[in-house]
């Protein structure tokens, strides 16, 4: 058991997100949010940076690595990509970045619309812990976080985001 | 050889004799019951403290597969399956390959019967020639053979004319013709009760009409005729109305149903399973407990095992494709036994249903226990458990509905001629 | 017998032989998984790598070129190795063969069986015989189910209705041979679908059919009075002379789906097929083309259906 941590502020990591990705986008720059948290940060971050390209969203259910352990999640969601991928500049949303194989399977699903010019990683809690070579370019907070924890993203029915500290009952996560 | 079955609970149920007596056999027929005679020296004893004494049990249908069908069981394993269900006497059907239609097969069988010297086996031949339904077979040579009646088992016998002229014939000799009741063309595709499941499962269904639409025509025959009729596994309560009707009628109609009709409907099919696949098939609770009820009056005379062994490989298969039928030589007793128990009744009418009354229906000398009589008894005990399994059941076939299941009421020692031809 | 065959120890799908007997949320949870599957149809690459290194044998002993299709395209979206086996059943030998066919396709390592057979309860029966990491996915026994069909019945009524809580539906002909129709009225019935009709003539209905909650009408024009979606099944051609029926023209005039008969259902009626169809039997030309028809849509959403179907089977 660790002892509690105080977890930041989910608002005020947005905005500085926001802060952070605002000189590197173009009007042609996509964001993409990957299911469920990093949908409502790139939500929030589409409306503040003021882009014309749609906002587009990622379910990696069919991606994940994990399927032959544990099937297919029971709440999948459609993946929306409402622009040409070929080509474009993009930048990933997540919540949580920790192993780094949700971000894996998000990249192969975006290969399977297209060849981007690039592809950016934005997290609004990097908790470390990382299994494969991938980094974020933007990220609101750094956090250590024991294994056997897990963070979660939540939104309340005001819209506010928070964050909470979970007992992890699965091992392996994000 | 002289055995003294002693402490047994004796039930008779032809007399209504039901109380702890000695038993004394000598030269294979009961000599004594009670006191023993003077100077009876018994080579064995068994003790039956207990126990239930009865009759053998007389099964009116069980098949034994020879000729022609011997992968699925012989001769040999259905004889020992039959005194294993403490069944001394049984009917045999004719539906074997070739049929018995002739008495060059009858005798053979009896002798082979003979030879392996346990149940008494009472062949049923056939009613037309390769059961065809066109030609009449030579039912005095048969019967010479050793034919006790004549049936067509369950192959059609679509012609009225044919039907009406083989009671006419039968008649005339005193020879008795059982029937299956079943419409061959509203029963030829169907392999369920034509009902909800049927709907259910998208199975071929056999409406009750089948079964009530020959029994209509068996009884108009059987009066044009002025012939007696034994009708075989009965299945609908509509069916047993029309037999009582008949029978008020001063008909000559006697019946029977198989023993797993009594326990199992439509819904014990379940998710297909072929053991449920049964000739005729399992119909609705309502039927089921109108079967149970006419049981208990009388107007079925008699429960049977219809046994029929089916090897895996023909059981194993999608439900309609699957052999109908189930094991149950092994399993009449118990299953009467269950019966009686949820009925209310003492043992001795139950055990009247498979002792007593089918031999009043088979016309023969068998199912009753007094002095004099052959020695052909069946030694069990009412409150002992078993369980249904490979293991257990001496017949080839393992096909049962109540496979895994544990049955109440175990077969100890049966006798044939006053001698011990199975002994738990 | 008494627990469902389809579902394993934790209550999660591991066989699709039925629509029967599932628990609502695994039906709303193949619609919705579907629903992203539509998706992943209409992109560039129209693969995901799920069932990557599985193998999916598509054993058919009954002839369907169009359902095998569907699910062979299903299965290779899905990157499955695929292999077909169109197994006459009049070459089959009775008994043993059929399981002999299972256990040597079970020794090649095989990790799903897609079924399509003659008989009632074969999909059951193969189901219950193989080892419990083959699953077995129905596409049609007998005059059973077809629970794929259902589902992708439901999915495309979803798409154009949204909501099954105040939908009538008409189900029009050979309900008494249709695995079609068991399997939708069964859906529909789980979804909270209050009201399913079943129109046809008496030799075409099943007896007890009211046991599936389903409304009879002989009538067209009172069965599909105001009804919101209408859903036509095939007429098998040994069907249409005979004692069932007299002619086939003779039900196209009772029966027959034509624009006039349409009119008295909801003016934003949709209608529906299975396929293949009997143009001038059961359904009238210029409505199965009209815009009421969803019966090519239907095709699109069914390979998103199997999709949803074998991934979930697959991972349970």
């Amino acid at each position: 058991m660790t002892a509690r941590i105080a977890l930041p502020d989910a608002e005020a990591l947005v905005r500085d997100l926001g802060r952070q990705i605002a000189p590197s986008v173009q009007p042609t720059t996509a964001l993409i949010g990957i299911h469920t948290g990093g949908v409502w940060i790139a939500e929030r971050l589409h409306r503040e940076l003021g882009l014309d390209l749609a906002l587009g969203t990622l379910d990696v259910s069919f991606y994940r690595d994990d399927f032959e352990q544990r099937g297919l999640r029971s709440q999948v969601r459609p993946s929306t990509i409402p622009f040409e991928v070929d080509g474009r500049d993009l930048i990933l949303i997540d919540d949580v970045l920790y192993t780094g194989r949700t971000i894996r399977a998000a990249m192969n699903e975006l290969f399977d619309y297209g060849r981007p010019a690039s592809i950016r990683l934005a997290a609004l809690i990097d908790r470390g812990g990382r299994e494969l070579p991938i980094a974020a370019q933007f990220v609101g907070a750094r956090i250590e976080v024991d294994a056997n924890r897990n963070i979660e993203l939540k939104r309340g029915e005001d819209g506010r985001l928070s964050l909470v500290l979970n007992e992890d009952t699965q091992a392996a996560g994000h | 050889m002289k055995i003294l079955i002693h402490g047994g609970r004796v039930i008779d149920p032809a007399s209504e004799l039901d109380r702890v007596e000695d038993l004394c056999i000598a030269d294979g027929k009961v000599v004594a019951l009670g006191s023993r005679p003077e100077g009876f020296r018994p080579e064995r004893e068994i003790n039956a403290a207990g126990m239930v004494v009865c009759p053998g049990l007389v099964d009116l249908a069980a098949r034994l597969r020879e000729p022609g069908y011997e992968h699925m069981a012989t001769l040999e394993s259905e004889m020992h399956a039959a005194v294993a269900g403490g069944v001394t006497s049984l009917a045999c059907l004719p539906d074997t390959d070739p049929p018995l239609d002739e008495p060059g097969l009858v005798e053979m069988l009896k002798h082979r019967a003979r030879q392996l010297n346990q149940a008494r086996v009472y062949p049923l031949g056939a009613l037309t020639q390769g059961l065809r339904g066109e030609r009449l077979t030579e039912m005095t040579e048969l019967t010479e053979a050793g034919c006790i009646a004549f049936t067509q088992a369950d192959a059609p016998l679509v012609d009225t004319a044919v039907l009406m002229s083989a009671l006419q014939y039968a008649s005339t000799f005193g020879y008795r013709v059982w029937l299956r009741a079943q419409d061959h063309f509203l029963g030829r595709n169907g392999v369920a009760h034509d009902g909800q499941i049927a709907t259910r499962l998208g199975l071929p269904g056999i409406p009750v009409a089948a079964e009530t639409i020959a029994i209509s025509t068996i009884v108009q025959l059987m009066r044009e005729a002025d012939a007696r009729v034994h009708l075989c596994r009965l299945s609908s309560a509509a069916g047993v109305a029309m037999v009582r009707e008949a029978r008020a009628h001063g008909l000559n109609l006697t019946c029977d149903i198989g023993i797993h009709h009594l326990h199992l409907c439509e819904m014990d099919i379940g998710y297909y399973d072929s053991n449920c696949h049964l000739t005729p098939p399992l119909r609705a609770q309502r039927d089921r407990e109108a079967l149970s009820a006419a049981l208990l009056d009388g107007t079925i005379d008699a429960v049977c095992s219809d046994h029929t062994p089916v090897d895996e490989d023909a059981k194993q298969l999608p439900f309609a494709e699957s052999d109908a039928g189930a094991t149950g030589l092994e399993l009449l007793l118990p299953l009467a036994l269950k019966w009686g128990e949820q009925s209310g009744i003492p043992l001795a009418r139950s055990l009247a249903r498979i002792t007593s009354e089918p031999a009043r229906i088979l016309g023969i000398d068998a199912g009753t226990l007094a002095v004099g009589q052959a020695a052909d008894l069946c030694l069990f005990d009412p409150a002992r458990y078993w369980r249904v399994d490979a293991a257990s059941l001496k017949s080839m076939g393992k096909n049962t509905p109540f496979f895994r299941w544990e049955l109440r009421g175990r077969v100890c020692f049966t006798l044939v001629d006053g001698q011990v031809v199975y002994e738990l | 017998m008494t627990a469902n065959p389809q579902l394993n120890r934790s209550g999660e799908l591991t066989h699709l032989l039925s629509i029967e007997g599932l628990p609502a949320p695994i039906l709303w949870q193949i619609l919705d998984t579907a629903r992203s599957f539509v998706n992943v149809g209409e992109r560039e690459v129209k693969k995901v790598p799920l069932l990557r290194g599985k193998s999916v044998f598509n054993l058919f002993f009954e002839a369907s070129t169009r359902t095998r299709t569907t699910f062979e395209i299903a299965a290779k979206r899905l990157s499955a190795d695929v292999i077909n086996l169109n197994i006459a059943t009049s070459s089959q030998n009775k008994g043993e063969r059929l399981l002999d066919t299972v256990d040597n396709l079970a020794a090649m390592n095989a990790d799903m069986f897609v079924v399509r057979h003659a008989q009632s309860g074969a999909a059951h029966f193969i189901a219950n015989h193989v080892a419990p990491n083959i699953h077995v996915i129905n596409a049609g026994d007998g005059r059973h189910e077809h629970p794929t069909q259902g589902l992708l019945d439901v999915f495309t009524i979803r798409h154009y209705k949204h909501d099954f809580s105040s939908l009538r539906v008409a189900i029009v002909g050979d309900v008494l041979h249709s695995r079609v129709a068991r399997s939708q009225i069964h859906a529909l019935s789980i979804l909270g679908c209050p009201e399913i009709r079943a129109i046809g003539p008496s030799t075409l209905l099943p007896r007890d059919i009211g046991a599936l909650g389903v409304h009879v009408y002989h009538d067209m024009h009172a069965g599909l009075k105001d009804v919101d979606v209408v859903t036509m099944l095939r007429l098998q051609n040994e069907r249409m002379q005979g004692p069932l029926l007299p002619s086939p023209q003779e039900f196209f005039k009772n029966y027959g789906l034509t624009p006039e008969k349409l009119a008295v259902a909801r003016p934003d009626a949709i209608v529906l097929h299975p396929g293949p169809m009997n143009r001038g039997i059961e359904i009238d030309s210029s409505v199965a083309d009209g815009k009421q028809s969803v019966i090519l849509p239907q095709v699109t959403f069914g390979i998103a259906v199997r999709m949803a179907v074998m991934s979930i089977v697959a991972g349970n």
